[in-house]
């Protein structure tokens, strides 16, 4: 429960945090356009698909300050990134079996 | 004790007068009230829809309407039950007006933001009316707007699916408010495991509420752009599949069901202890089970979808997820049953109508396992089975859970008691009409008659005919329940502030009660349904 | 109104409605899936169609403009109003850029033929059509959303320029930071679906 006095106060990101976490996404995006002018075969799409989730786990976390948040927000995070999950892939039961 | 005005006396914002206090309030008692006058029209409004439909199918061909009006019919029927009444009803206004009180706080999370909520709810219904003057006129495509119809049909689609995108909107917002005030604004001393299962049940359905809409408003937003810039993401032609469109439908269409139900469950897992004046059996097991069927309930959608051509392993795997949604279900059903078991039952309106609802919600439930088993449901889909099973559970389900919370919850919200007797032969009336009016509906769906047809085969002509019967005895007993309760303003019999000896935080405050709720900080119980506390309740009328 | 200064409660709030926005695109994403399962060759040959380095661009614009935001926050926090002001006006900058490349992107095809229902895409094969279908849906709501995002960012410049968000009271502005990750977070997954799967 929330004590009285909860002014919501919580963790700040220095600059030097947050321009590291910059960097790494812009090394991750350089990264990620190198390999579409490579063919790798089957890897393309799942290589592309977890670089594109690492950044977004990034933004997550340090922006948008995930990583210092309380139960209710990470775990309902999470609850809805299942039903997400869920959505696209039972989708597939029917697709991917016509 | 000193005389503390209630919140009909005391606007908030302070200062308001007349229309302004109403229109432009942050109370959430006020607001539950507006709503319960505009979802009482609108369920008029749908009802007396349903009860043309009904006329005109009791003989057949022609009887007061066109084939087209009565496509329109059906599918206006639907929309406004489905989004106006069923989907917002009971969280709306008898959520709005108790949950901050069964938490012991004075207000939601977001006073302002709940006011939205409301202009967005009349905003939806004012462009619904709209739509039937406009363009084309209603759609006549069913409440689903499956394409390719919706997409090239002339009547007028888009605003109908804005109107339910509104709508939508409304319900995540009040979705939002309720899971934020439950987290944020429970009084200190009540724990996860001491709030009331009225709460509960709404907790549960605001997050279906807030994350299954937004799936249904992609997809109308789909149709609307489909319709205006003509993309072809549907067209098989062009390299759509329109299958995908029925997933990305009953994706939210089918956690809906969840919405409109849970909050009924709740309502009748208050009504139940009360008037068995006995804690409810299975506590905890209902609150998992409320939970685990806000969750379960995403696996199952495509249960809507096993004859639309969809592949044979989709339609088995989401035969068996929809078995296993039934089990929760039946868990509250034991639940209710094993809390009356030797019990002191005093019967009162609410608790007729809450065991009625036992009964309905059964039934339902149970019919809807055939549908859920692939195999009959191959025979029943798109039969009157199909609109036997969803009214049983839409209508003898959350209906009478409505209707039920309406009587439980009246003498609170107005400080004024209804007459029983009367309230009694609505009762039973609306139950015997109800039975007769949807029980041939399984009867036809079994030999074969088929939904949204304006037109039958002689052999069906008996069904129809003793569902008109029905059907006339069932809106009759509506109406006498609403006109009993409408009169009870006139002759204003008082009511104290716990008519019914019940042991949830509301029914410890004044009826109606003061702005802030509570005029002195709610003594919270270790167990939510502890009635040791609870005085002995004065003679019913 | 007495839940008055919950900060952590408002900012629940705005969890809960960024999770609506995630469904939202969420449904887009299904569409795409299952049609990338069905026409994996033309969406890989048709996304050589569009601009890899306006995408790049666009991603780094975004990328860029994340970091700003959050830098605002650290900056009012610390009591840097000029600092936190000039950083909200970089990260308004970068979305203007963003949509002003988007304008000559979706110029560019509309100029050769390639905008919904148009002629070139009735006739072509379905998968170019789909492909382009869900581009445009897609980017579409994506930039709309990047417009709703910078009126917020826009608002809060102002408050925080007259001192009506403080280094004590600045929900409002973290709450608009949450709402501009957000639109980069979707743009993170747009970028590679239709630009990278080649």
């Amino acid at each position: 429960m929330k004590p009285a006095t909860d002014t919501g106060e919580q963790h700040l990101l220095s600059y030097t945090a947050l321009a590291l976490v910059l960097a790494a996404l812009l090394v991750l995006t350089g990264i990620t356009i190198w390999v579409s002018y490579h063919d790798l075969g089957a890897f393309n799409v799942p290589l592309t698909l977890a670089i594109a989730s690492t950044k977004v786990s990034l933004v997550l976390l340090f922006f948008m300050h995930l990583k210092y948040e309380g139960r209710a927000i990470t775990l309902s995070f999470v609850g809805t990134i299942c039903f997400l999950a869920i959505m696209i892939g039972f989708i597939f039961w029917d697709v991917a079996y016509r | 004790m000193a005389t503390t005005p209630s919140f009909f006396e005391t606007p908030a914002p302070a200062g308001l007068t007349g229309i302004k206090a109403w229109l432009l309030t942050h109370d959430h008692k006020r607001l539950g009230l507006m709503y319960l006058w505009a979802v009482l029209f609108w369920f008029v409004l749908a009802l007396t829809i349903g009860f043309l439909i009904r006329i005109e199918l009791m003989t057949m061909g022609r009887t007061i309407m066109s084939a087209g009006i009565y496509n329109s019919a059906f599918t206006l029927h639907g929309v406004i039950m489905i989004f106006l009444f069923v989907i917002p009803g009971i969280p709306a206004i008898f959520g709005n007006f108790f949950l901050p009180i069964q938490l012991g706080t004075d207000d939601v999370f977001f006073p302002r933001l709940n006011l939205l909520s409301w202009y967005l709810y009349i905003l939806g219904g004012v462009l619904a009316i709209v739509s039937l003057f406009t363009a084309g006129g209603f759609p006549d495509t069913g409440w689903t707007f499956y394409v390719p119809f919706s997409i090239g049909t002339k009547h007028n689609v888009p605003l109908t699916v804005f109107a339910a995108f509104v709508l939508g909107m409304s319900s995540m917002l009040t979705g939002l408010n309720f899971i934020t005030t439950v987290h944020r604004k429970r009084s200190p001393e009540m724990g996860w495991m001491q709030i009331p299962l009225f709460t509960w049940s709404l907790y549960a359905t605001a997050w279906v509420q807030l994350l299954a809409t937004p799936v249904i408003s992609i997809t109308l937003l789909l149709v609307i752009a489909e319709r205006i810039l003509n993309i072809g993401l549907f067209d098989p032609a062009r390299g759509g599949d329109p299958i995908l469109y029925q997933h990305l439908f009953w994706m939210y269409s089918h956690p809906a069901v969840y919405v409109m139900i849970l909050p009924g469950m709740g309502v009748i897992s208050e009504i139940i202890p009360t008037f068995s004046r006995k804690a409810i059996f299975g506590y905890r097991a209902i609150v998992y089970s409320s939970m685990g069927i806000a969750v379960a309930g995403s696996l199952v959608w495509a249960h809507h979808m096993y004859t639309s051509g969809m592949s044979d392993t989709a339609v088995f795997v989401f035969s068996l997820l929809t078995f296993l949604v039934a089990i929760p279900t039946a868990v509250k059903v034991f639940s209710w049953v094993s809390t009356l078991y030797k019990a002191s039952i005093e019967m009162t309106p609410p608790l007729l109508y809450a065991l009625v609802f036992i009964y309905l919600f059964s039934v339902g439930g149970l019919t809807g396992l055939v549908l859920g088993a692939a195999g009959p449901d191959i025979h029943v889909h798109d039969t009157h089975f199909v609109v036997a099973h969803f009214h049983f559970t839409m209508f003898g389900g959350t209906g009478f859970a409505f209707f039920a919370a309406l009587h439980y919850w009246w003498p609170k919200m107005f400080g004024i008691m209804y007459n029983f007797r009367r309230a009694y032969i609505a009762a039973t009336l609306a139950t015997v009409g109800f039975l007769f009016h949807y029980v041939p509906m399984f009867i036809l769906g079994l030999k074969g008659m088929p939904r949204r047809y304006y037109d039958y085969l002689p052999q069906f002509s008996q069904g129809n005919g003793l569902a008109a019967v029905g059907g006339v005895l069932l809106f009759s007993g509506i109406l006498l329940m609403l006109i009993n309760l409408v009169l009870s303003f006139r002759k204003r019999t008082p009511a104290p502030a716990n008519p019914w000896g019940g042991c949830t935080l509301e029914w410890t405050v004044p009826s109606p009660p003061p702005l802030h709720n509570f005029i002195k900080t709610p003594k919270i119980m270790a167990y939510p349904y502890d009635f040791s506390e609870v005085a002995p309740t004065p003679p019913k009328p | 109104m007495t839940s008055g200064r919950d900060q952590t409660g408002i900012r629940i709030g705005m969890w809960l409605f960024l999770y609506t926005e995630i469904i939202l695109f969420g449904g887009l994403f299904v569409l795409y899936a299952a049609y990338f399962h069905e026409y994996p060759k033309a969406f890989a040959e048709y996304g050589k169609e569009l601009n890899r380095v306006i995408g790049a661009a666009n991603t780094v614009l975004l990328l860029a403009s994340s970091f700003t935001v959050a830098a605002s926050i650290t900056a009012l926090r610390q009591h840097s109003k000029r600092l936190c002001l000039g950083f909200l006006a970089i990260s308004l900058g970068c979305g203007a850029i963003f949509l002003v490349n988007k304008y000559f992107e979706w110029g560019h095809k509309f100029a050769i033929g390639l905008y919904p229902n148009s002629k070139a895409l009735a006739g072509a094969p379905p998968g170019k059509n789909i492909f382009f279908g869900l581009y445009y849906v897609i980017t579409g709501l994506h930039g709309l959303h990047v417009i709703i995002g910078m009126t917020l960012l826009a608002i809060s410049l102002v408050m925080v320029h007259n001192n009506r968000i403080t280094a004590q009271r600045y929900a409002l502005l973290e709450n608009s930071g949450l709402y501009w990750h957000l639109v980069d977070l979707i743009w993170i997954f747009v970028f590679p679906l239709f630009y990278l799967i080649l």
